[in-house]
């Protein structure tokens, strides 16, 4: 059939391919959020306050937060090779895409946080501050719980972004799928390699948003 | 317990500013339920939100139980906060915690032991009746079941004051009924100052002990609710309570009728337990004057029970005289209409 030969394919590449790709996803991903999240608090917080100069700053973090991301991954990537260098000491290999899958990602996620936070009902904000919470309190017992399936949706669309951002980090020497996708079928012709690495990629972006809606349903309370 | 002086509230800056309150001042006694009625815009939610700083007021000042909440820092504004519950029209319950964490929210900010926490929570379930659904998550309550919860929270803290915002305006009468009859239970058992605001004359009727009438931004008519309610004073409360009782069209021409010979129609207010006393009947029958009733109302101002009755009396003039004065000495109001 279409003259694919898979009894060649080298299986073990395969599977170095995909726990690089897993490893990418999972610390990026880990990191996206932990920068994220607050970045996403702040922003929600900043455009709230009753202070002009807290909402200057905001002005300035959510243009920061836009420029971040308008620019086009694969130019993050190069532009950003000086920075990654010192910050973890290479820029190539599974530990040299963090860096920028970072601070492609966390933006995006901050964004997506904020909006989650402006899903929350405003007169529950109220209630908690006519019972004397503290802003503390407020975030981490109002906001935080009450927007959690809007964190998980977009925790889960991250994620998925961020699959397809691997991909683009192993042309710079990152490895994974989307590199074997690419080195084989586009470079070599080895189109059997490359289909297989696609159709991990599929089913691991399938698995992904299955996982993420599965979460965000358990946790839905409305 | 609660002191609002010259309070002004303005909304916006530069030239798009609303005043919703206009130096307006209020004086709440301990253990009394307050009602504050008015239409939509009048200021309600503005001044009830003034009372626990959800609004920071432009001018003024604001005391509740002897402290200057305008005056406080926000430490000390939070640790205040607590001890005035507050309910909301859409019950502002977090969708995320169960009925038992919602409760509990308030306790657990004063770092309550937990098996405290367990028996008040457990305590205010069974003071709202639903200890049967401690573990439902709001979504799963009926709008009753949730402005309950929100009572149950509300009072968790052992506040002094409970501050209503349109508390039962999102439930059908019924249910509107068994709230207030909660609140009314609550007030008595506990002596906690209620202020509630509505723009619906019966929410008063039913519980209030004092009302104000507010109307754009400012305080027009206050008092005991009998007396604001048999004699009100100001045409906005006049309209809402033409409202409760309905008296329109067809009272003016029953009044304007004429009856054959000499008459006078006059309204009658009976208050407590001289409503369901024959005073009328017996006077008439002392003087021989005849009588024609225009209109009649017979129901409760909170639970004092108060008639009102508009009537034609026929008769000579002395007679007639005679019968409103022998109503007067018995302690009844008479207004003559006409
Ligand atoms: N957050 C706000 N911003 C601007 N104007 C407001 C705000 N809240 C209330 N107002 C205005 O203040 C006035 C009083 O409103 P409100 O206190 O909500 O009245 P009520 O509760 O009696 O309907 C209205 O004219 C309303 O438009
Ligand atoms: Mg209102």
């Amino acid at each position: 059939m279409l003259g694919l030969d898979f009894s060649q394919v080298n299986w073990n590449e395969i599977g170095t391919a995909s726990l690089d790709t897993l490893r990418m996803l999972g610390l990026s991903a880990l990191f996206s959020f932990i920068l994220g999240l607050p970045i996403g608090v702040i922003l929600y917080m900043a455009a709230r306050s009753t202070s002009g100069w807290v909402r200057f700053g905001y002005g300035i973090l959510s243009f920061i937060v836009n420029i971040l991301r308008s620019i086009p991954y694969i130019i993050l990537i190069v532009a950003m090779i000086p920075i990654t260098k010192s910050i973890v000491g290479v820029s190539y290999g599974v530990i040299g895409t963090i860096p920028p899958l970072v601070v492609g990602a966390a933006p995006f996620f901050a964004r997506l946080v904020e909006t989650a936070l402006n899903e929350v009902d405003k007169g529950v904000i109220e209630a908690a501050q006519a019972m004397g919470s503290s802003t503390r309190h407020i975030i981490f017992r109002v906001l935080l719980p009450e927007a959690r399936p809007g964190l998980l949706a977009a925790m889960t669309i991250t994620i998925v972004t961020l699959v397809s951002y691997t991909a683009m980090s192993g042309q710079v020497g990152g490895g994974g799928l989307g590199n074997l996708a690419i080195q084989y079928g586009y470079y070599r012709y080895d189109t059997e390699i490359m289909i297989i690495a696609v159709i991990a990629m599929i089913v691991l972006v399938q698995l992904l948003q299955m996982a993420g809606d599965r979460l965000v349903r358990r946790f839905t309370r409305k | 317990m609660i002191q609002i002086k010259q309070l002004t509230k303005q909304y916006g800056t530069g030239g798009n500013v609303t005043t919703a309150l206009s130096g307006l001042n209020l004086s709440i006694d301990k253990g009394e339920i307050f009602g504050v009625i008015g239409h939509s815009g009048a200021g309600k939610s503005t001044l009830i939100r003034c009372i626990n700083l959800l609004e920071r007021p432009t001018s003024g000042e604001v005391w509740v139980g002897g402290v200057n909440l305008t005056r406080l820092g926000k430490t000390e504004l939070q640790a205040q906060r607590r001890k005035i519950g507050m309910i909301f029209q859409h019950f502002n319950l977090l969708s995320s915690a169960t009925v038992f964490d919602n409760i509990a929210y308030p306790l657990r900010l004063t770092k309550t032991p937990k098996a405290e926490i367990e028996r008040k929570v457990k305590e205010m379930l069974s003071l709202v009746g639903l200890e049967a659904h401690s573990h439902k998550y709001p979504a799963q309550l009926s709008g009753g079941q949730k402005q309950r919860v929100g009572i149950a929270r509300a009072l968790a803290s052992d506040p002094e004051v409970l501050l209503c915002d349109e508390a039962t305006s999102a439930l059908d009468p019924q249910t509107t009924d068994s709230i207030l009859k909660l609140l009314l239970d609550i007030n008595k058992r506990f002596n906690l100052t209620i202020v509630l605001i509505t723009h619906e004359m019966h929410v008063i009727q039913s519980i209030c002990d004092k009302v104000a009438v507010i109307h754009q931004g400012g305080i027009v008519e206050q008092g005991p609710v009998a007396e604001v309610f048999l004699k009100p004073q100001h045409e906005v409360t006049k309209e809402f309570i033409r409202q409760e009782t309905d008296s329109g069209e067809a009272l003016r021409l029953a009044i304007a009728g004429a009856a054959s010979g000499p008459s006078r129609a006059v309204k009658i207010t009976f208050l407590g337990t001289k409503t369901y006393e024959s005073i009328l009947s017996r006077i008439v029958h002392e003087t021989g004057v005849n009588f024609a009733i225009l209109q009649g109302t017979i129901s409760t101002i909170k639970e004092t029970p108060y008639g009102q009755l508009i009537v034609r009396f026929e008769g000579d003039e002395i007679a007639t005289d005679e019968t409103i004065k022998k109503l007067l000495e018995q302690g009844l109001d008479v207004e003559v209409i006409r």
